[in-house]
């Protein structure tokens, strides 16, 4: 069997590529539908805004329902501390998503236009609040969250849901908020033509300048303001069952989050990626150039996740009130066995997954047009 | 220590959540076969008719399948916001399934839903009928993987508790895969499924055979409801779940309790058809009983006993002593005593960790319990008797009368004299809710029996909750509440529109409504 420790990495390799599977795909659902009561101006417009992503959106979900499946199994205590301490915020996202399947389904079934009026300011709370929420989930990991654990690993958690909203954190939100939305936009633009097409371009490039604006801005708040890095103090043996409460951590108020750039230099090709990928989409939509657009909003999904991911390694959940309780993909994680067991299981299914995942969408590409919509009314959403 | 009240507001939470999700989930499960049939006929036949019949069944399906997939969300979110403890004791085996769920089957069943809705005109025949039946193995698929994590709690197999990590932690994967309370789950519950496909497809049918209108399309959906509800309702109730209530003690204790057997009876023990448990005095009143039955059903034999909850409640006071050494044990290996004695003696009574820690409830230490803590205890071991006896009945009840429905329905199938029948339609109309009854009770039997364990003999439930407070989940319940009563009206209004509607939702012009508009105009005109 692999070792215990690489299985770890192997494992913050897979929740990475889940939680970018779901950002590249159920991102553009959700950026789509936070901008489609703005660049949709007639039923028409954004029945097919709707319609471009209507036989995607499910399966694209489950990127995310999988996502959080694998944190449940791979980091147990990172999935127990997080969800019950965000208790609120998560319920928020779950609220907000929960208008989706309905809205989807529902909307187009009856003619009324306050009933389809309302669905769609639905569909963009459910698009835009999780992608915001994640946004502001991620900007309390680097702030650190008010935990501690028992010596049972009992978690308590002290903090509130408006404590989440500082300023640092709504920055981070409008990152994610803008990253999703300008994907979504950019995969209009692939898959819409005329008016819907044009407001889509143009609302993909202020997005994209958004997103740009505040990725630096984070960026720069690590290094110029006071957020403490965690590490490690004394090095433990990665390869070992670990309890959580059996380390030793220090913090480091001077831009210590940044440190993994300057021991592995490799790490910076994830901030210079988003970067290059937000300046792409501000060129390529101006030009309403879809693919280019859509390859940018892509890469600046990659390069911010892969930033925020490898800023924070090897911690997962840094605790505020504790430091050593703090949550790391050494001593959060699963068992040996079930670590590996997981990883047959991931190598069997992502590649078959990847395979009719592509050939759904090879079977249904194309531009909806308006006039696709009215031919089709009764069997489209 | 968590509150009592956060404990209780957190179970009525879950408990809401799933039995509101399980309305969704077993016509999903049973429609999606139906679909897959209909879809089959219309292949091998080429007669449109079943084409019709597969996309408005199908209509019916997707205003189901989007309340499903919005439900399923809160309970996957659910253990980390309210079960935290559990997350983290259980996380470690109770996480894989739900993992390989989202890998195995939820992508498939998601992915090929899509095209099954928007595909007609993409695919080829074969290739939409593929899909069809693959949205129909995935979501099966998905009540496997789901089914192997409650059969987990309800029987624990596969798994060691591990006092470095402080949890549970998986040592066979293959126990916990072919645990037999899980499979015999998962075809109790599946089979549920289809039989719920099928009273729905019937009722409605029979609806507008009473309405003398689209009888072609109706007689059509009738037979294949009746024929597929009959084969499934005889697998639900040969292949029900009682085989598995010999294994484990937790499933002992549920099934002397939901057959109200408070001492054990020579075997083979009678069955108590009806009566009224008194669970303060541990007898039942009113009892009437017929011998035998029970003893047969229940072990599968004429000599085999079925214990009795007042010998099991003295096997488990016995058995929270000796959790009261493992759990002083536990505290000198978490001090860091490791003396080859201590871990030796250790690994003989962790079994009984489990029974240690419902002390919990009453004394945070579990080693200073006193005497009325461990009779307290003891007591607790023992599920609701009364809801447990009479939730049992509900499901059976039920299941018995959609047999009879199912066996008169495939017997007018084969006379092809359903249409003369009022009575029989009426029948199958008013029975529309029985699946639902039979489900909802099951569930109640199955997970209401499992108390006080959130994982049988091992977490008990009062440990499992999160570290929130009662005000936070007295908000969430209110907010679900709302909310999903607000979309459960909405659901059934599209619901009721669209089945009244019939296949002139379709726009195909060959339905009723339609013809009946056509004709209007024609004689305007």
């Amino acid at each position: 069997m692999i070792e215990y420790e690489l299985l770890k990495i192997i494992w913050w390799v897979l929740v990475g590529v889940l939680l970018i599977g779901f950002a590249l795909t159920d991102g553009f659902d959700m950026g789509s539908m936070a901008l489609m009561p703005f660049v949709g101006k007639t039923d028409s417009e954004r029945r097919a805004a709707i319609n471009t992503i209507a036989p995607h959106w499910d399966g694209n979900q489950v990127w995310f329902i999988t996502a959080g499946g694998a944190l449940f199994a791979a980091w147990p205590m990172v999935y127990a501390v997080a969800f019950s301490g965000m208790y609120w915020a998560l319920l928020l996202v779950l609220f907000a998503l929960f208008l989706r399947p309905v809205g989807f389904d529902y909307r187009s079934k009856l003619e009324n236009t306050q009933w389809r009026n309302s669905w769609d300011w639905g569909l963009c709370i459910g698009g835009a609040v999780p992608a915001l929420v994640f946004g502001v989930a991620f900007g309390n990991l680097f702030l650190g969250v008010p935990f501690t654990l028992d010596e049972t690993l009992r978690s308590q958690y002290t903090g509130s849901f408006f404590a989440l909203l500082n300023p640092f954190a709504l920055i981070c939100g409008l990152v994610s908020l803008s990253m999703l939305s300008a994907h979504g936009g950019a995969w209009l633009m692939l898959r819409t033509d005329g008016d819907l097409h044009n407001r889509s371009a143009k609302a993909t490039q202020i997005m994209a300048i958004v997103f740009l604006v505040c990725f630096l801005a984070a960026g720069a708040w690590l290094f110029f303001g006071n957020i403490s890095g965690y590490s490690y103090a004394v090095a433990v043996d990665t390869n070992a069952a670990l309890n959580p409460l059996a380390k030793d951590v220090v913090t480091n108020a001077n831009h210590g989050w940044l440190n993994n750039y300057s021991t592995y230099p490799i790490t910076m090709a994830a901030p210079i990626a988003a970067i290059l990928g937000a300046l792409l989409v501000i060129i390529s939509a101006a030009k309403h150039k879809a693919a280019a657009s859509f390859t940018g909003t892509s890469l600046m999904i990659v390069g911010a996740i892969l930033t925020a991911g490898f800023s924070l390694f090897p911690f997962l959940l840094p605790s505020s009130i504790d430091p050593t309780s703090s949550l790391t993909m050494w001593d959060a994680v699963s068992s040996h066995k079930t670590l590996g067991v997981m990883t047959v299981a991931a190598c069997i299914f992502v590649p078959i997954i990847l395979i009719y995942t592509s050939w759904s969408y090879y079977k249904m590409w194309g531009v909806i047009t308006n006039k696709h919509i009215e031919e089709n009314s009764h069997s489209l959403y | 220590m968590i509150s009592e009240s956060v404990v209780d507001l957190s179970r009525f939470q879950f408990a809401m959540t799933a039995m509101y999700h399980f309305l969704f989930v077993p016509l999903t499960l049973g429609l999606a076969f139906i679909l897959a049939i209909m879809e089959t006929t219309y292949v091998i036949s080429g007669k449109e008719i079943y084409k019709d019949m597969t996309k408005f069944w199908g209509k019916l399906f997707g205003i189901n399948f989007a309340l499903g997939v919005t439900t399923g969300l809160t309970m996957e979110f659910q253990f980390g916001t309210n079960w935290a403890y559990y997350s983290h004791y259980v996380g470690d085996i109770f996480g894989a399934p739900l993992a390989i769920e989202g890998l195995m089957a939820f992508f498939l069943e998601s992915t090929f839903i899509g095209l099954f809705f928007f595909g007609w005109d993409r695919l080829s025949k074969v290739q939409h009928l593929g899909v069809t039946w693959l949205v129909a193995i995935g979501s099966n698929m998905s009540a496997l993987w789901i089914l192997i994590a409650n059969g987990w709690m309800q029987n624990p197999v596969g798994a060691a508790f591990n006092y470095e990590t402080m949890r549970m932690e998986l040592v066979d994967f293959g126990a916990l895969i072919f645990n037999p309370v899980a499979q015999v789950k998962f075809v109790h519950t599946v089979s549920a499924g289809y039989v719920t496909g099928a009273i729905f497809v019937l009722a409605i049918s029979s609806y507008y055979l009473l309405k003398k209108r689209d009888l072609p399309f109706a007689r059509r959906s009738f037979a294949i409801a009746a024929i597929f509800g009959l084969a499934s309702t005889l697998s639900v109730i040969l292949l029900g779940d009682e085989s598995g209530y010999e294994l484990g003690d937790v499933q002992k204790t549920k099934l002397a309790a939901i057959e109200a057997e408070w001492h054990t009876e020579p075997a083979p023990a009678a069955f108590t058809l009806f009566g009224i448990p008194n669970q303060a005095e541990m007898r039942t009143d009113y009892a009437i009983k017929i011998p035998y039955v029970m003893g047969i059903i229940a072990t599968r034999s004429t000599d085999k006993q079925v214990t009795g909850l007042h010998d099991l409640m003295k096997e488990h006071e016995v058995r929270i002593r000796n959790g009261m050494v493992a759990y002083s044990e536990l505290e000198k290996l978490r001090a860091g005593d490791r003396s080859p004695e201590l871990l030796a003696s250790f690994e003989q009574n962790q079994k009984d960790l489990g029974y240690g820690l419902l002390l919990k409830k009453y004394t945070p230490n579990v080693v200073d319990a006193t005497e009325a803590h461990i009779q307290a205890a003891t007591k607790d071991t023992i599920p609701n008797v009364a809801a447990l006896f009479f939730s049992f009945r509900a499901m059976v009840a039920s299941g018995f009368l959609m047999l009879l429905l199912f066996i008169l329905a495939t017997w007018a199938v084969a006379k092809r004299n359903a249409e003369n029948k009022p009575w029989l339609l009426k029948f199958a109309l008013f029975a529309l809710p029985l699946p639902w009854i039979a489900a909802q009770t099951g569930w109640y039997v199955a997970e209401g029996g499992r108390q006080p364990w959130s994982i049988g003999e091992i977490l008990p439930t009062h440990l499992s909750a999160s570290s929130v407070s009662a005000g936070d989940v007295w908000g969430s319940i209110i907010a679900l509440a709302a909310f999903y009563t607000v979309l459960l009206i909405i659901e059934m209004y599209l619901m009721i529109k669209f089945a009244r509607l019939g296949p002139s939702s379709l726009h195909t012009g060959k339905y009723h409504f339609e013809k009946l508009a056509a004709n209007t105009k024609e004689a305007q005109s």
